[in-house]
This record gives structure tokens, C-alpha cells and sequence, in this order.
């Protein structure tokens, strides 16, 4: 019977070993004969475990999507809308009040006549339909205000988030990011995106990519048509001023970089000139924007050489859009828009349907990088940085190192004293140590758990540790050796007794390490894991295994004497 | 068979005015360093050398070809605006330095660091001559005023939640009295750690939270065996004194605390000693951290167990004693109580072993 027990626990101990040993340095290929050499041992290895950014070098963002910014041109949108249904039907509305103060988005109309305020509230329900409906309303006195329930505002918030998500990928997509993580960070509530980028050692190109807005617009710009020349402003007061003082909100007063043409020599346009601003006031809203275009590429200026421009195309919808309104207005001056600053100012010669330029002066990295960024689409938000942290692949080698120096010296350490202290059953507890190990590495590789270097301390906390249990187990029964217990009976009762407190420490120290994994970012995770994992199969080596060694070493002989420990 | 403790028979209760002295006397070394340095502010010092995890700002890893002095870093990067910029050498590698530039303003300025910091490290080092020739920046940490309130916030949550969470689980397996004794030593273990850190000036890292969090469970580790076998020699010796009891479950589990801790510790220390410039925060911490949670499950954790245990005994004697008056009942409901958790612990116990 207990033969046959000592058997079967050997049978499950050697293929849990084997087990381990395969999934941490078996190939996932065909193995060859290389494979079982030092150097194939360690390429299999490096493949095998995921290695977190801290030891294998790259790039670590948190971003927050500015989800206000989405609420408050919503806010203002919808005033604008509002006032004008209103005109449309010729209602009489004394003032439209957009409040977009932190949490609290209003829209007060106040009426001149107050019996019109229904009518007013039905006009408005008319032209915005069910962009409408997530506003609350209420009416009193001369006034309706309409009001963004937190509800909403969460709700409009986290589309933003999402999209914000989506965009990001498709433009890490396309600049080529090899393996790139992008995932949500923080709570809910926090609107942040985490981005890993492996490999990457500079990140400023990324994240000028991930950042533009690229909001493009094209626009009426107000002006008297051709052939007379466009209407620009040297000062921002001026344009303001031409407007009576203040911008009504179908206007915008935006500035206007002009193009600097090259001079007679062909000397390029300095900086300095390029950076002259004027200004020109455009109708709001937009004709058509970002989210009608079709396609972007940059394409090299008629003056060829190093200046590049963006050709695009419109979407069908945005086209017909475009057509009619070109065609209806020829003469006119046109604008494109890019990010609130006009980049280029045309008169309309003739309908043009979907096709258009954004010219400037633009290198051919910026005109790649810019039509990239307009093909993902425009960010609904804008995104602050929130954490930055690169690690260069020299670090990384450099932390692998000075880790696996300090595991292997705090191994040495153990292990000399395990077998100086408790000689024979040292031997058990190295044996059971080695096994925790290498079962350690192979739950990293299965849950395909990220190594860091916290991990790292991780693994090498647990050799302290896992040897605990051995030492209690050993304590004890020594001390049952010693109250003159024969040694089967002192082995088992060693076992049983410390067996409870086995338990209830590595309980305790799970709990620690659980809040640690569900609370801690990044490189802290992989400590928990490591930490959980090795006090889990530390249950299964320091007891199991151990205990099996020494059912083995009973068993040998009829009569034990003396056990070695 | 080597033995280093054998039939030790220390009465270490009674020592125990001085250990808790002790602790008091270093947990005030530790509030005083933090309460003056926060007021003060000697040499620009505050209350705990926050990193930038914490209070938002740049680290650059720079390393160099042919490392200028700290100086004509500094007046370099000052050259090209980054004005407190902080230069460290790297202890274990001389052509290494760590540049770290504060948070500049707040709020909207906490955008312009995260974007900013190491494209000005890198114009100010272009002096030197042009990257990956003269210098390579080789790791980079910014973070936001933002970010770095948030982790802070978080890492006490964490730290204060898994402090709870242990108490619950003693609670459940042993009594309220033993989990509060748990949590309060290893809460004095924490704050004597804390205490070196602020005394010293060693930089807090996300990485010293974990180190504290693992001090969390070695300590309550340590104590648990303690506990464990007081619980046992409960049940074997009625009639002792729990202070007796206390006594002798210290001086038997004695070896086995010491040549636990001194595991743990020797591998901690090949940290310390061999795991690079990244991880010494988090092995110093856990270095004081060991040696304080092993000090305090002998000299802290257990005599405020036995003291409470002994005030609920008197409290519930007293409390019979009232009852027997009152009611002229013959039988004492201190009796009764006591009874009932033995017999309880009994079963729990059995079912155990």
C-alpha cells in the first residue's frame, strides 16, 4: 500500500518535472540538434519568456484623452444649431448662453417673448432630431435651458475615449510599430490609454504622430470674391475688429500662415518669414471636414525638390457636399484648414468635386507623417502625456544581468547553507528549490505572464522564501527526533504540524501580493506574479516533493537508524 | 546534526518595556526627520525624497563616451533652459549619470515636462558632440503632476488594503486580538522603514512601495509562526500561563526565525549587492524591512497579544464577577466564555492536524 502510494507520487513528480522543463526550454519547433547545445538552450529560452519593456527596451506612454474639450465643442455646437433653428423660423431669441464650466454643460436661449419658448424648443428639436435627445430641457420664466446629464457627458466621454483608442492603433499601424500594446489605463473615469512600444528608443516621432489632432477643414474664407485679392488681417484685433468687435458663432477668426513663395534666387523661404502671420476671418461651420476624406498621400510639389504637399480625396457624401457647394459659390476664396490654422487660401475657378491639396511647406518626412495622420482620421479629443518612460535595449541587457547575477548569488547562498546546516535533508530542499525554479519559469511561460525586473526580485525573494517551508518542516522535525519519536512518526508529524503554518503564511503573503497585482501598474504586476506564482508551486515543492524524498528515503531501509538532517 | 539554538529559554516578555521603548524611540527618529525636513527643508530636503513616480518630473539615463564633470553637465543644460537639473553619477558605472530635471509648474506645465524633458537633455548634451557618438540617452522616466498623484495614491491604498485584507484572514483563523497585534507590528515595520528612508534620503520609487508591500507579508509571516505555535501549545498545556506560553513559543520557533530571516536576508543582500542602480531602493528597502519584521514579531507583535488577551481575560472576570453578584448564579460566565473558545479552537484545531 505504501508502495504503491510512493510510486504514484513519484510517477506525478517526474511528469510535472519533465512537464516544467519542456515548456521552459522545449522549442516550439521541430527541435534540431542545436537546440540542445548552451546557445540553442538560451535562444529557445529568450523566446520562450516574455520579457517585460524594462529588460527588453522600449517605449511606455500614458496619454489622457482631454474628454472635456469633446463636451465643450459639443456644448457650443449645439448652441450655434440652436440659435440658428430658431432664426430659420424667424422666432424671436434675445440670447444664446453656452456654459461649459468643469462637469456642468448648459445651454440657456433666453426668448424676447416667452410665449414662444415651446415653439422655440420644437424648432430647435427639428433641426438637431436626436442629436438633441440627450439633453435634458426644462423651461422657465423667459428662458429654456438645456443641460448635460452627468449620464451623458460619461457616456459621450467614453466614445471619445474608445475612438481616441482606435485612431491611436491604426496610426501605430501605419508608421510601422512592430508589436505594439495599446490598452486602456486607470480606472474607467480616467480616459487614459496606456501605449508599449517595443524596441522603440526615441519615441518623439510616435509621439507627434499619436498627438496631431489633424483636424482638417475646408472653408469659406469672407472675403470679396476674385479677381479682387484675399482679405487677410495683419493683427488679430483687426479681424475681430471688422467684425463689429466680437466673433458671432458663425464666424472664426483664425490665423493664416501664408506661403512664402521661393524667392527669384530659389533661396528657400527662411523660418523667420514663414512665421508671419495674418489672419482671415471663415464661416463656421466647416464646408466639409476630416471625416468626409476618402484618402491623403503626400506628393512632391509642382516645383519638385524638396517641398512636399498632401493631395486628398473625399468620401462620395463629402464630395457631393463639396460639388454642389463649390459650384455654387464660384469666385468665392476657399480655405483649407488644418488644426485651427489656415494652411492654404484659393479662389474657386470651377466645381471641384472630391479632389484637393493642402499645400505648405512641408519636408517629405512631415508630408507623410501629416497624410498619415489625416487617413487614420481626426482625434475627437486632444491627448496630453501623461508618463513617458524609454528604456534603451543597453539597460535592459544591463538589468537581465545584474538580476540574474543577483538570483544566482542569492541561490549560492541558500543552497550552501541548506546543505551545511541540514546536510542530507539539504540536499531534499535543494532538490525541492531547483524544481520550484524551474516550475516558476514554466507558470510565467504558460499564463504568458511578462518577466520585469521587479519580477526578477520577485524570483529571488522567493528563494528566500520557498525555503521557509523547509526550514520549518526540518525545525520540526528535529524537534520530534529530539522528544524521542521514532523517525517515520517524527518525519510525518514534522510534516502534519507545520504543515498549518505552511498555510497560513503563504495565505497572508498571497493576499499581500494579490492587492499588489490588482492596484500596481506595469513592471509591479510582474513582481505579484512572479511572487504568487512561486509561493503556489512552493506548496507543491517544499511539501509534496520534499515529503516524497523522505518517504523515499524511509522506505529504503527496514530500520532506520539515524536520519540525516 | 548542527544546532545553533538549542533548549533556549529566554524570557523575552520581560524585556518588553524595552523593546517597545525601542521601537517608539526609532519610529520618532523617523517622524522627527520627516516632520523637520518637510518644515525646514535643509539643503532643499523634504519630508521623503519622493522620485519622480511620485512627484511627477524627468529622469534621463545618460551614458557618456567620456563623462564631462557634473558641473559642465549642469551648465550645459542650463544653457539650453533646464534649469534644477540634478546630476547623479551611477555608483556601479562610471560613464553613467542619471539627469533629473523637477516638475516645472503645474498643471497645464505638467504637459509640457512629459513632452518636453528629454528632448532638452538631448540639446543641452548636443554640446558634447552628436548623440550615439559623444553620449547615448539610454532610458528616459517623465512623468506628469498628474500620473504622479495618482500612483501615490494609489500605492497607499494598496499598501493600507492588503494591511486590512491580512487582518481579516488572522481574524479568521486566530482572534481579533492576534490579527491587531499582526497588523500593528507590521505597520511599525513599515513606518521604522519609512523612517530610514526619510533619515537617509534614499529616493521613493514605485519599486519601494512593492518592497514595503513585501514587507507586509514576510512580517506577518514571521509573526503567524509565532502565533501558530502559541496556538498549539494552547491546547497542549491548559493549565500555562499565556505568558509562559508566549515565551516558550518564541524560544522554540527561535532557530527557525533566525535561520529563515537570515535566508531571506542573505538573498536580499546579493540584491543589494548585485542587482544594479534599478532595484537598490527596492533592496534596501526590503533589507531594513527583513530585519525589522523579524525584531518585531518577538518584540512587538507578541507582547501586545498577550496584553490584550490578558485585559479581555480581566475585563471578562470582572464582568463575571458583576454577574455573580447581581444574580447569585453559582456558575461564571467567564467561565463559560473561556470554555467555549477552547472548545472551539479545540475542534477548529483538530479538524486541522
Amino acid at each position: 500500500m505504501k508502495k504503491k502510494n510512493l510510486l504514484q507520487r513519484t510517477i506525478i513528480i517526474a511528469i510535472v518535472t519533465l512537464l516544467g522543463f519542456y515548456v521552459v526550454i522545449g522549442p516550439r519547433h521541430r527541435p534540431t540538434l542545436h537546440d540542445f547545445t548552451w546557445s540553442g538552450i538560451k535562444t529557445t529560452l529568450a523566446s520562450n519568456i516574455h520579457l517585460g519593456l524594462d529588460l527588453k527596451g522600449g517605449t511606455h506612454l500614458v496619454m489622457r484623452v482631454k474628454t472635456d474639450e469633446v463636451l465643450k465643442n459639443l456644448t457650443l455646437a449645439d448652441a450655434i444649431a440652436i440659435e440658428k433653428a430658431a432664426k430659420d423660423k424667424g422666432l424671436p431669441v434675445k440670447e444664446v448662453r453656452p456654459e461649459t464650466s468643469a462637469g456642468n454643460y448648459r445651454i440657456t436661449v433666453e426668448a424676447t417673448d416667452p410665449s414662444k419658448l415651446a415653439e422655440i424648443q420644437e424648432a430647435a428639436k427639428q433641426k438637431l432630431g436626436g442629436d438633441l435627445s440627450i439633453w435634458n430641457s426644462s423651461i422657465s420664466g423667459n428662458t429654456i435651458v438645456w443641460t448635460l446629464p452627468p449620464s451623458a457627458q460619461s457616456t459621450l466621454a467614453e466614445q471619445a475615449t474608445e475612438q481616441a483608442q482606435r485612431i491611436i492603433e491604426s496610426r501605430l499601424d501605419a508608421v510601422g510599430v512592430a508589436e505594439p500594446l495599446v490598452q486602456r489605463h486607470g480606472s474607467q473615469a480616467s480616459h487614459q490609454i496606456l501605449v508599449q512600444m517595443p524596441g522603440i528608443q526615441d519615441p518623439e516621432r510616435v509621439k507627434q504622430l499619436l498627438k496631431a489632432e489633424s483636424k482638417l477643414e475646408l472653408v469659406h474664407v469672407v472675403s470679396p470674391p476674385s479677381p479682387q485679392s484675399v482679405q487677410t488681417y495683419s493683427t488679430e484685433e483687426e479681424a475681430k475688429a471688422s467684425l463689429g468687435g466680437t466673433v458671432p458663432p458663425n464666424r472664426r477668426v483664425l490665423p493664416y500662415a501664408e506661403r512664402n513663395e521661393p524667392t527669384a534666387g530659389g533661396q528657400p523661404a527662411t523660418d523667420e518669414a514663414q512665421k508671419q502671420k495674418k489672419w482671415v476671418v471663415v464661416e463656421s461651420p466647416a464646408v466639409v471636414d476630416g471625416s468626409e476624406l476618402r484618402s491623403a498621400n503626400a506628393v512632391q510639389a509642382q516645383g519638385g525638390g524638396d517641398s512636399y504637399q498632401i493631395a486628398f480625396a473625399l468620401k462620395p457624401n463629402g464630395a457631393q457636399k463639396f460639388g454642389s457647394w463649390t459650384g455654387a459659390n464660384i469666385n468665392e476664396y476657399m480655405g483649407v484648414v488644418l488644426n485651427d490654422e489656415v494652411k492654404s487660401v484659393a479662389y474657386i475657378k470651377s466645381q471641384i468635386n472630391d479632389q484637393g491639396e493642402i499645400s505648405g511647406r512641408f519636408t517629405k518626412q512631415s508630408a507623410d507623417d501629416l497624410a498619415l495622420t489625416l487617413r487614420s482620421g481626426a482625434l475627437p479629443a486632444p491627448i496630453e502625456y501623461q508618463e513617458e518612460r524609454t528604456v534603451g535595449p543597453s539597460l535592459g541587457a544591463d538589468s537581465i544581468r545584474s538580476g540574474v547575477r543577483a538570483s544566482l548569488f542569492g541561490l549560492i547562498f541558500v543552497v550552501v547553507f541548506m546543505l551545511f546546516y541540514y546536510r542530507g535533508a539539504g540536499v531534499n530542499a535543494v532538490v525541492a528549490l531547483m524544481l520550484n525554479m524551474i516550475l516558476m519559469l514554466a507558470g510565467l511561460i504558460i499564463f504568458s505572464a511578462t518577466l520585469t525586473l521587479p519580477g526578477i526580485a520577485g524570483i529571488i525573494l522567493t528563494i528566500g522564501m520557498a525555503v521557509d517551508s523547509n526550514v520549518l518542516i526540518f525545525e520540526r522535525i528535529r524537534e520530534e527526533l529530539r522528544t524521542g519519536k521514532t523517525i517515520p512518526s517524527a518525519v510525518e508529524q514534522g510534516f502534519a504540524r507545520a504543515f498549518v503554518t505552511i498555510i497560513d503564511t503563504h495565505v497572508t503573503t498571497i493576499i499581500s501580493s494579490l492587492f499588489l497585482f490588482v492596484f500596481g501598474t506595469g513592471p509591479l504586476r510582474g513582481f505579484a506574479v512572479t511572487l504568487v506564482l512561486g509561493l503556489l508551486i512552493n506548496l507543491f515543492s517544499a511539501v509534496y516533493v520534499s515529503r516524497t524524498i523522505f518517504m523515499w528515503e524511509l522506505s529504503r531501509k527496514r530500520k532506520l537508524e539515524s536520519l540525516s538532517i | 546534526m548542527i544546532q545553533v539554538f538549542k533548549d533556549v529559554n529566554i524570557d523575552w516578555l520581560a524585556n518588553r518595556r524595552i523593546f517597545i521603548a525601542i521601537s517608539i524611540l526609532l519610529m520618532l527618529f523617523g517622524l522627527g526627520s520627516a516632520v523637520f525636513r518637510q518644515w525646514k527643508h535643509p539643503n532643499g530636503s523634504e519630508a521623503f525624497n519622493m522620485g519622480v513616480d511620485f512627484k511627477g518630473g524627468t529622469v534621463v539615463t545618460v551614458k557618456f563616451k567620456q563623462r564631462p564633470s557634473a558641473e559642465a553637465i549642469r551648465d550645459a543644460l542650463f544653457a539650453t533652459g533646464a534649469k534644477d537639473a540634478i546630476i547623479q553619477p551611477v555608483t556601479d558605472k562610471p560613464d553613467t549619470v542619471l539627469i533629473k530635471l523637477p516638475l516645472e509648474g503645474a498643471g497645464e506645465g505638467s504637459q509640457t515636462q512629459v513632452d518636453m524633458g528629454r528632448g532638452r537633455v538631448k540639446n543641452g548634451l548636443d554640446k558634447f558632440g552628436a548623440e550615439h557618438d559623444a553620449y547615448e540617452i539610454i532610458g528616459t522616466d517623465a512623468v506628469g503632476a498628474v500620473a504622479g498623484a495618482q500612483l501615490r495614491n494609489k500605492a497607499i491604498a494598496t499598501t493600507l488594503a492588503a494591511l486590512v485584507g491580512i487582518l481579516m484572514y488572522i481574524a479568521f483563523r486566530f482572534e481579533w486580538t492576534y490579527g491587531a497585534a499582526a497588523v500593528i507590528a507590521v505597520f511599525h515595520d513599515v513606518l521604522v522603514t519609512l523612517g530610514f528612508f526619510s533619515i537617509f534620503q534614499w529616493e521613493v520609487s514605485l519599486t519601494v512601495i512593492a518592497a514595503l508591500l513585501t514587507l507586509v507579508g514576510f512580517s506577518v509571516n514571521d509573526t503567524i509562526v509565532v502565533f501558530d505555535r502559541i496556538r498549539e501549545n494552547r491546547r497542549l498545556h491548559r493549565r500555562e500561563s499565556l505568558y509562559k506560553i508566549t515565551n516558550d513559543s518564541i524560544n522554540q520557533t527561535l532557530s527557525r526565525t533566525i535561520i529563515t530571516s537570515g535566508l531571506v536576508f542573505l538573498s536580499v543582500l546579493s540584491m543589494v549587492l548585485f542587482g544594479g542602480e534599478v532595484l537598490r531602493g527596492f533592496s534596501l528597502a526590503l533589507l531594513i524591512g527583513v530585519t525589522f519584521g523579524t525584531y518585531s514579531s518577538i518584540a512587538i507583535a507578541s507582547p501586545i497579544m498577550v496584553w490584550w488577551e490578558q485585559r479581555l481575560e480581566l475585563a471578562n472576570r470582572s464582568a463575571a464577577v458583576a454577574t455573580n453578584r447581581d444574580n447569585q448564579r453559582p456558575s461564571s460566565s467567564a467561565k463559560r466564555t473561556s470554555a467555549t473558545t477552547e472548545t472551539r479552537k479545540q475542534s477548529s484545531g483538530a479538524g486541522r492536524a
